[in-house]
């Protein structure tokens, strides 16, 4: 594995450097996956990364890019939206020559178009507003501030909100509301339910599941086989 | 016996908390939760209502979620239980 980089445009113009991690051997199967959405991405990591390692066994280059202003990135998240993020994936697809995506939960809404490939356990961005809002909500309670949901988000489409030590931009809180996952017959949904286990997204502490990392793995490269 | 219910209050802890299936078993209606669990944060508890929410098909309310519901595995699952006779 190696720590490769793309070219990721700016709202503002020009590129920022992004770090990705990558399997790449010049092979024609190339599989970018595009990481779980905030909290989620880092129960969600090592799981993933377990899945390239497997898929670059199968004989698939693949490619885990950095969201802006997420992860290693030194962009600013609180500047940042769910637009910046799919013409980042946009950009990233395009550099390392994906011939297909693996989307995993969130990630899932902020593909692409033009690629085929598989969504893992899809999420609505709302879901996932609606849980990072829940635990400020209960660490809140737990401080003895009483807040409730519907002043903190009409904040929060006004001037930005840090759920879970994200500093969320209001277009994000925006965007987040809206997105559902795009229906495509050339994406195919994998759910929980082909894969087995108990979903590692729910786990208070992140973990992994070689059983699960090796089904995923293996509908991948099946897929790409046939 | 134990209800449907029940079992699946187990099944989503042990998802959330990381354990084999079984390990949940031993959960009495005094086992202590949020606030006795260091690794159930208010993220996972979070986690745990909204999941609880989507298998179960109830809505929880925000100002039903306090330090009384999440105490105890029992307090959880009469709420769960009665949420579900609605």
């Amino acid at each position: 594995m190696k720590t490769l980089g793309y070219a990721c445009p700016l709202p503002s113009g020009g590129t920022a450097r992004e770090l990705a991690l990558g399997f790449d051997q010049g092979r024609a199967k190339r599989v970018m996956i595009i990481p779980a959405l905030l909290d989620e991405a880092n129960r969600m990591r090592r799981f993933t990364v377990e899945v390239m390692r497997r898929l670059d066994i199968a004989g698939i280059d693949c490619f885990l890019p950095d969201l802006p202003g997420c992860n290693e990135s030194l962009q600013d998240l609180a500047e940042t939206t769910s637009v910046d993020w799919s013409d980042a994936m946009q950009a990233a697809a395009a550099q390392f020559g994906a011939s297909h995506l693996l989307a995993i939960r969130g990630g899932g809404l902020v593909r692409p178009n033009g690629y085929p490939g598989w969504h893992y356990a899809p999420v609505k961005g709302a879901s996932i507003l609606r849980q990072m809002l829940r635990a400020r909500l209960i660490s809140s309670r737990e401080a003895g501030r009483e807040e409730n949901q519907e002043q903190l988000l009409e904040v929060g489409l006004e001037a930005g909100l840090e759920l879970g030590g994200y500093q969320l931009s209001s277009g994000m809180l925006r965007d987040l509301q809206s997105l559902v996952p795009a229906i495509s017959t050339s994406f195919m949904i994998i759910d929980q339910e082909m894969i087995g286990g108990g979903p590692l997204w729910l786990r208070a502490e992140p973990g992994e599941d070689r059983a699960q990392a090796d089904a995923l793995a293996a509908v991948v490269a099946i897929g790409m086989n046939a | 016996m134990r209800t449907k219910t029940d079992q699946m209050l187990r099944q989503i802890l042990s998802d959330v908390l990381g354990l084999e299936a079984g390990q949940t078993d031993n959960f009495t209606t005094e086992t202590g939760l949020f606030g006795h669990l260091p690794e159930l944060d208010s993220m996972a508890v979070a986690g745990l209502l909204t999941e609880l929410e989507d298998r179960l098909d109830i809505i929880i309310d925000d100002d039903e979620v306090d330090g009384d519901l999440l105490e105890t595995f029992g307090s959880l699952l009469a709420f769960a239980e009665a949420k579900q006779v609605r």
